[in-house]
């Protein structure tokens, strides 16, 4: 670890102040600092934001709900409008990490924990996530738990996040406030980025950039489902993940809002599987048939073969399941 | 004075049998329990000391090569560092157990990716990380590196290879016969308390606090390294947070912790970061395991063959014994048995629980398993139809013979006539259900060790020895037994273990370590019995002592007032001797899982298990199911998560954190079910007890992959079972 400053923020003005170049905000610090003990990450400054008012969860006057960037996941998943209206998001942070991390990890700080790639870890391998050029060694190397969709030549790391997961499938919004007080609202599936030539930026946010909450929108109708498959039975990332909210009507799909984990760089949407499921009628068919367009474009990489025909399986257990 | 024994022969007197304070072999607390659960008890990084600065490893980031120096300027710039160490008393690797010198030295000669070459030391353990990743290494790189065991051309010890009889004619002439090839891949410990020593120097007197399973030999290894007298070096590991093998021999963390204190003249922590753990101490090998079984239409063996490959480091005397036990298991008069062994580099090879058994006899009680499909014999039957009479092929009888028994009341408690014979014939909705067993067999050793025991002049006792509590129970059983033999209620007795300055034991290692120090205890106490007897005038064996009473004939006398104001002080020794040549000493089980197959993920949930073992005499009730419980959690591990994962372009251990190293956690372990059969064996030792440290996890695994293949009809021989492979056999 190398030596830094720390500064507790009381106000958000404090953070825009301290969050400079070579800074790094700090909320419950799960990932943080493991990976600052490893030196993959290096700030010169700790932000600490943990005493600021961002720890409500409110209802929003069109029904939704909004999630202070504070609210840690544990909170989270023992809220009772979320264990009701919003399950699949209950379930989804309840099979995440351990009790104490749980209890440790923040709403804000699980949308921008960093990938679990094996390689990301260790500073005596090539990788362009922490050094930019120099290389991915997970290319080639173990990939068990690497992406199969999105991915590039020159990175192949997937979001570990299961939080993520649920809050894209239910169209969360991520609100944002900059540097100069000026607030934005990103829709959840524009805030994730796929690696590109750039892995080192995972998302929206530019310096500054701070996480006030996230929206969700008010609960539509349909089943809500978190499946996730992992090499043990907890305490360990998806392999693959679905959130699904699914509604029939008259025997016809009238909605599928599905996001995955375990599959790619970020939370994974895909819209044309979507489209494809509405409208049709509730068959194994319609199924098979949003599992080839989900993976038309799959990629594995010699250990994560696997993960084709698994997310195949998942993804038609979950819409029979949701459509039963 | 000082009991010796020398174990030759069978002892039948059980005189343990005859005593009556009651306290052997009940569930007793662990009386460090305590200290350990309120976190006061002492673990060797934990020791406090003025003027300690901290030292963190330098690792290699290359898989072979040549260290030609080390720019430390900047490093030693940096606040609070003092010294950067290096050079060729540093430790490549750890001794393995019981090697009593020292192993391999020098920083120069890179020869595993991850190798420790450098300490820096600074004076908080932030300040020495932080120099330990910024220290600049110059190093010649060299490409020629081996790291697949299958791509090299293995070792082939003539000791290791034996061949009886004619296994070919006899696979020929089978009525049914299996000829497969399973492999289990490296393993780690994995045990919660990282390495760690603090060493300090008094003039030429070196002070280690470590945490170390076998310090008699751990002392001669850390002198040896250091090029000292081992009568100035004291060891103390009073308690250790978990061994399993991997804290059998002195560790590079030691020597550079002495040697840092040696230079700077102030004490030295240096503990091992878990990816250090990982990379730097023991690995279990993988292991690539031919089994050939030729039998009868009746099902009995007419043949054996288990061939195995496994890895090691340069230079390195041990090789994982797969074949151990294969001997000894079943009937069979033609066999081929022998292990080869590839040179890698790759993170040395050494014990971790139960070494040999613990992959060997899960690779064929799976084989076993297949054999019983094909014989269409229940697998329960196919074992005992297929017990030996005597040890095949060296006409030796076996000690004692539980396997019959364990396998009849394990079956019987866990309800295996409920079992559907036909794979994938159970569902409950999406999950797949089975069930499958498998033998337990584990080789029972007897180690030379010594104890004192001092019955004070106040009437409470006293046992030292430099035996070590890897978290296995050591302090409640040397409690139990100084308490049973003297008649002393067990808080009256107070066991001092880990200290090299106490006789020396036989060490925490093999499962011996209870039944090797117990004996030495109880040979003390015998002898002190014989003066106390003297004291009432009455012969030993027809004294009884209870609550601190002599009883002899009518009268009971306070031990006080025996004692008169004196103390009772006497060592016992005891040494392995002719019995374990004269017959075949070993411990038996079976195992019993059932486990739920998620059809559509491949996932295995492992439901319930009963596992039924006979070790001899049970000296804690409590401590022994705990190890068992523990070694079958372990078993849960192997089958179906565990694998210690190599790169395959340059060997470094990939998954070096408990994050990706998957060992079973509390969701993955189901209820246990422990049944202890209760068993006396004369030519163990006069306590009648062998170890059961590791017998729970010796073919475990394989109860659980045979209850896959009953639930799926998929038959994985590659460990673990991930659900990738239960998918790829089951669509």
């Amino acid at each position: 670890m190398r030596p830094f400053d720390y500064q507790r923020a009381r106000t958000l003005s404090d953070v825009a102040s301290a969050a400079q170049q070579g800074a790094a905000i700090i909320a419950g610090g799960t990932n943080l600092l493991d990976l600052m003990k490893l030196e993959v990450m290096t700030p010169e400054r700790l932000v600490d934001i943990t005493r600021l008012d961002l720890k409500a969860i409110e209802e929003t006057d069109d029904g939704g709900l909004r999630v202070g960037a504070l609210v840690t996941n544990s909170d989270l998943a023992a809220d009772m409008r979320v264990r009701t209206r919003w399950p699949v998001l209950a379930k989804a942070l309840l099979s995440g990490a351990s009790g104490q991390l749980r209890n440790k990890a923040t709403t804000g700080g699980n949308l921008l924990q960093r990938t679990r790639c094996y390689y990301f870890y260790d500073t005596a391998m090539p990788c362009n996530k922490r050094e930019p050029g120099s290389g991915c060694a997970a290319i080639g190397g173990f990939n068990r738990i690497h992406a199969i969709l999105g991915a590039s030549e020159k990175c192949i790391a997937t979001h570990p996040s299961d939080m993520a997961v649920a809050m894209l499938a239910l169209g969360a919004k991520v609100e944002i406030t900059d540097r100069a007080g000026n607030d934005r609202t990103v829709s959840l599936d524009k805030f994730h980025l796929l690696p590109g030539d750039t892995p080192e930026k995972e998302t929206v946010l530019e310096p500054g950039d701070l996480i006030t909450g996230v929206v969700l929108p008010a609960p539509v109708q349909g089943r809500q489902i978190y499946r996730k498959v992992r090499d043990r039975a907890s305490y360990a990332f998806a392999l693959v993940s679905i959130a699904a909210v699914v509604d029939v009507k008259d025997e016809k799909i009238a909605r599928a809002d599905l996001a995955f984990g375990g599959l790619a760089h970020k939370p994974w949407r895909d819209a044309a599987l979507e489209t494809a499921l509405v409208g049709k009628p509730v068959s194994e068919a319609a199924f098979d048939a949003a599992a080839d367009i989900l993976l038309k474009d799959a990629k594995p990489q010699g250990s994560n073969d696997f993960k084709i025909p698994l997310a195949r399986r998942v993804l038609i257990s979950v819409l029979k399941e949701a459509t039963r | 004075m000082t009991r010796h024994l020398t174990m030759d022969e069978a002892d039948t007197r059980r005189r343990l049998d005859d005593m009556v304070q009651g306290t052997l072999g009940t569930p007793f607390d662990r009386p460090d329990g305590p200290l350990k659960v309120t976190g006061t008890a002492p673990y060797a990084a934990e020791w406090q000391s003025a003027d300690l600065c901290h030292g963190v490893l330098v690792r290699a980031p290359v898989t072979k090569g040549r260290l030609k120096a080390i720019s430390d300027e900047a490093v030693k710039a940096l606040p609070g560092v003092l010294a950067v160490v290096s050079g060729e008393k540093m430790l490549r690797n750890p001794a393995q157990g019981m090697a009593n010198e020292a192993p391999v030295q020098g920083s120069e000669d890179i020869v595993y990716f991850g190798q420790p070459v450098a300490l820096v030391v600074a004076e908080t353990f932030e300040q020495a990380r932080h120099g330990a990743q910024a220290l600049k290494l110059e190093i010649e790189r060299d490409e020629d590196f081996a790291i697949d065991p299958n791509a090299v051309e293995p070792e082939v010890p003539e000791d290791k290879q034996s061949s009886t009889g004619d296994l070919d004619t006899a696979m020929r002439d089978a009525a049914h016969s299996i000829d497969a090839v399973y492999t289990t891949p490296a393993h780690s410990s994995a045990s919660m308390e990282p390495h760690a020593s603090i060493a300090e120097w008094d003039g030429d007197s070196l002070t280690l606090h470590g945490s170390y399973q076998m310090l008699k030999f751990n002392r001669n290894e850390l002198a040896d390294s250091l090029g000292i007298d081992p009568k100035n070096v004291r060891i103390l590991s009073p308690y250790v947070g978990g061994g399993f093998g991997s804290k059998l021999g002195i560790a590079p963390e030691a020597i550079a912790a002495a040697l840092a204190a040696k230079e700077l003249g102030r004490p030295v922590s240096v503990s091992m970061t878990r990816q250090q753990v990982f990379e730097t101490t023991m690995r279990r090998s993988e292991t690539r395991q031919r089994i050939r079984l030729a039998a009868g239409a009746d099902g009995k063996l007419t043949g054996i063959g288990h061939e195995a490959l496994v890895s090691s480091l340069f230079d390195e005397g041990f090789t994982e014994p797969v074949t151990q036990a294969t001997p000894f298991l079943y009937r069979g008069e033609n066999r081929v048995i022998g292990n080869s062994v590839a040179r890698l580099n790759r993170t040395c090879a050494g014990s971790v629980r139960a070494p040999g058994e613990a992959v060997g006899v899960t690779a064929f009680e799976n084989a076993m398993d297949e054999l019983a499909e094909k014989v269409g014999i229940d697998p329960v039957e196919l074992r005992r139809i297929n017990i030996p009479d005597e040890v095949p092929s060296q006409n030796i009888r076996f000690s004692s013979h539980k396997l019959a028994e364990a396998l009849d009341e394990g079956a019987k408690a866990f309800g295996w006539d409920k079992r559907n014979a036909k794979p994938g014939a159970v569902r409950d909705g999406e999950w797949q259900i089975g069930m499958g067993m498998s033998s337990a067999f584990r080789v029972n050793l007897l180690i030379e060790s010594e104890a004192r025991v001092t019955l004070k002049a106040d009437g409470t006792a006293e046992v030292e020895t430099d035996m070590t509590d890897i978290g296995t129970g050591t302090y409640a059983v040397l409690t139990q037994i100084a308490a049973e033999m003297l008649g002393l209620p067990p808080e009256n007795v107070t066991v001092r273990l880990g200290d090299t300055e106490y006789p020396p034991a036989s060490g925490s290692g093999g499962s011996f370590g209870a039944a090797s120090s117990g004996t030495s205890v109880f040979l003390a106490c015998e002898e002190i019995r014989e003066r106390i007897a003297d004291a009432v005038g009455c012969t030993e064996t027809d004294l009884t002592l209870k609550d601190g009473m002599a009883i002899a004939g009518n009268r009971s006398t306070p031990l006080t007032k025996v004692l008169d104001g004196q103390n009772f002080e006497a060592k016992g020794h005891v040494k392995p001797g002719e019995a374990q040549k004269k017959v075949r000493q070993a411990t038996y089980g079976a195992y019993f899982a059932e486990v739920a197959v998620n059809s559509v993920t491949g996932e295995t949930r492992v439901r319930r298990m009963t596992g039924a073992f006979a070790a001899g005499r049970i000296l804690n009730a409590k401590t022994a199911r705990s190890q068992c419980i523990g070694g079958m959690v372990w078993g849960i591990g192997m089958a179906l998560t565990e694998d210690l994962v190599h790169d395959p372009r340059y060997g470094q251990i990939v998954n070096h954190d408990l994050a990706e190293y998957h060992v079973a956690v509390n969701a993955d372990v189901p209820q246990i079910d422990v049944i202890l059969l209760d068993e006396r064996d004369d030519w163990a030792n006069p306590l009648q007890a062998k170890g059961l440290g590791e017998l729970g996890i010796c073919g475990a695994a394989a109860a659980v992959t045979n209850a896959i293949y009953n639930a799926t009809g998929v038959r994985v021989r590659d460990y673990p079972a991930t659900l990738d492979k239960v998918l790829a056999g089951n669509t």
